[in-house]
């Protein structure tokens, strides 16, 4: 049964036999297969014009991975952490985000940044980090979360086709993630930005992305003992954001709590919640948010529990919240 | 003599139509008829053109903001860019761009870099793409970028992989307000090539001669997939920074010097040895002093883009 690393994986292989203009490029990708795995055999595969060990220079790396993508090949780089995303942010916010808008529509640049982001392992605060919503807030890039294997494929695949940067965040705690999936479906590339209901339900909306949408699920089926039909929307894409799929559900279930690993102001959640009122107010009984601390991500463990929203967070708001 | 006298004159006319360019962008400037700010290359003409002189089709260039140069030295449309630093729908990119982002990949123009060291980045990934290609990848930068994290990560990059480019420092003796030895340890520029082990070089960058002559030699070598090259161009920046600057900083006399050592006289003079009388030169001037004039006229009556394009362009980035 494959495990979400080997679903990226056979999405690298299979675009990469694909089309040969897609590289790969980043810190111990070739060689070592990477640091969590997931580049593993594709330099044996490929062949090093086409998988770099490149040296540890994230401006570089993002520099050259526009100039190429600008220059007509497909680079897909592996930013080892989230936390070093900062680095990148001219080459992917500066110039690989506006190149379509600049040149008057005339030129994309088709580059994927795959990132092993978020908390729970015990990476202390600059290594846990979940970087998307510092990413939400630039037209012209897209941010896609995915939550399971299934998803990581055919978005993964979807990400390396889209003729626009593409940052793509794979969550660590899911990395061994197991799923029984079609793999003929998951080679089909999935949409992006598109939203998807994972349990239906008629209560209460709860909402996340990547490890958040585990916890929601495991929520779901504690609240059901209580007598709470909780239903589960996956974002999949922090942006674009799927507001439509979100809605559709706040207007079955009236009620809706945002899932969100990561700091409140700013973040995601908020957000959702802002573009619910301003299409769905009618709809609204109430809708609040679960996030971690305004702060950073703590590293000792007992702390580093109590501040991730998790399932048991999750069941005991809904249940204060919402009457069974 | 006949040909590198033409030779000669075709150089001199491209830097006279770029000097002409940026004159009439100060001027309107002034005048309030171009919005925003604008960097000027007067005094460096001799750069761009020495070395887009020997590139060939399919090569690519990355033009720092101080663009304009190297935009009309690879050929771009001297009336579209002026229509775009007027924010017109028949500018280089429709008038989205402005002064300091032209992308023009008709005439190898990657495009113009407004953050400092982006050329060398978008040049080190461009020659990504280009290897084994036969083509090459140029970045434009002024002696500040040698102190911005691109120039030791790209160069040691580009090096490790031997990638086709061409690194072509401006120096011109200022980080925009500041002198370079003011901000830079080590006082020189080439050795911060040479210890990666990049083939380094040294030009008169008011010499278009002498700068296509070693863009020719560094470009023989990285075409061959000897992997970069880095080239230092001697130069001076005659005008301020940008539209707000000045440049009271300059020492007592500096601009004298280098006015003397202009890249148009220079060329100019050099004509005349090979023969070229001062009439012929004359009229060389004139008809680009007409050429610009007619540019700025058309690009002045052409019309601003639709609003509409707007929900288009968002309508795009949330799809």
């Amino acid at each position: 049964m494959p495990d979400f690393r080997g679903a990226l994986n056979a999405a690298l292989v299979g675009e990469m036999e694909r089309d040969d203009k897609v590289v790969v490029l980043g810190e111990d990708v070739a060689v070592a297969g990477g640091v969590f795995k997931v580049t593993e055999g594709l330099v044996e595969r490929f062949g090093p014009e086409r998988v770099l060990d490149t040296p540890i220079s994230e401006l570089a790396l993002a520099g050259a991975a526009f100039g190429g993508a600008a220059a007509g090949i497909r680079p897909i780089v592996e930013v080892m952490f989230g936390d070093f995303m900062p680095l990148l942010m001219d080459s992917l916010i500066n110039q690989a985000a506006k190149y379509w808008f600049i040149s008057e529509e005339r030129h994309s640049i088709p580059l994927v940044f795959r990132s092993a982001v978020g908390a729970g392992g015990r990476f202390g605060p600059i290594h846990s980090q979940s970087p998307g919503t510092l990413l939400h807030n630039v037209p012209g890039i897209k941010v896609i979360c995915p939550a399971t294997p299934a998803a990581a494929e055919s978005l993964l695949r979807a990400a390396i086709r889209d003729p626009n940067p593409v940052v793509f965040l794979e969550h660590k705690r899911l990395y061994t993630l197991k799923e029984d999936y079609e793999p003929a479906a998951a080679a089909e590339p999935g949409r992006l930005g598109q939203a998807i209901v994972r349990r239906e339900g008629t209560d209460v909306t709860l909402v996340s992305i990547m490890k958040g949408v585990h916890d929601a699920l495991e929520a779901a089926d504690r609240l059901a003992e209580r007598g709470v039909s909780a239903e589960v929307v996956d974002l999949q894409s922090l942006r674009p954001l799927d507001v439509d799929t979100v809605a559709a559900s706040l207007a079955k279930t009236n009620r809706l709590v945002a899932i969100e690993e990561g700091p409140r102001t700013g973040g995601w959640a908020m957000g959702l919640l802002g573009a619910l009122a301003a299409t769905s107010l009618d709809e609204i009984e109430d809708v609040w948010a679960l996030n971690t601390i305004d702060g950073p991500v703590p590293f000792s463990p007992p702390l580093e529990d109590a501040d991730l929203p998790g399932a048991d967070r999750i069941v005991e708001s809904v249940a204060e919240r919402v009457a069974a | 003599m006949k040909d590198s006298a033409d030779e000669l004159r075709r150089l001199l006319e491209r830097m006279t139509s770029i000097r002409r360019f940026e004159e009439e962008i100060q001027r309107r400037f002034l005048k309030g008829d171009i919005p925003g700010t604008t960097h000027l290359c007067i005094g460096q003409e001799a750069v761009p053109v020495g070395v887009s002189s020997t590139l060939r089709e399919g090569d690519l260039t990355a033009a720092t903001y101080r663009g304009h140069g190297a935009s009309l030295a690879l050929g771009v449309d001297e009336t579209a860019l002026a229509a775009e630093m007027m924010g017109r729908a028949t500018g280089v990119c429709g008038g989205r761009s402005g002064s300091m982002n032209v992308i023009d990949r008709g005439h190898g123009l990657l495009g113009c870099f407004g953050i400092v060291g982006g050329t060398i980045a978008a040049a080190t990934g461009a020659a990504l793409a280009l290897r084994g290609s036969g083509n090459v990848a140029v970045a434009y930068f002024g002696d500040g970028t040698t102190n911005q994290g691109y120039f030791p990560e790209c160069l040691n990059f580009a090096q490790v992989f031997k990638l086709p480019v061409l690194f072509v420092c401006e120096h011109n003796l200022y980080g925009e307000y500041t002198p370079w030895e003011d901000v830079t340890a080590g006082a020189n520029l080439r050795a911060r090539a040479e210890v990666y082990g990049i083939r380094a070089d040294t030009a008169d960058g008011n010499d278009v001669l002498a700068v296509r002559a070693a863009a020719t030699e560094a470009l023989e070598a990285v075409r061959a997939g000897q992997g970069p090259a880095f080239l230092e161009c001697h130069t001076y920046r005659q005008v301020g920074h940008s539209r707000s600057d000045p440049a009271k900083y300059r020492p007592e006399g500096e601009l004298e010097e280098w006015l003397a050592k202009d890249p148009l006289k220079k060329a100019r003079a050099a004509l005349g040895e090979l023969g070229v009388t001062e009439e012929e030169l004359d009229e060389l001037d004139a008809s680009m002093t007409e050429q610009t004039a007619r540019c700025f006229a058309a690009a002045s009556a052409a019309p601003y883009p639709e609003p509409a394009v707007l929900a288009r362009v968002e309508e795009y980035c949330n799809a």
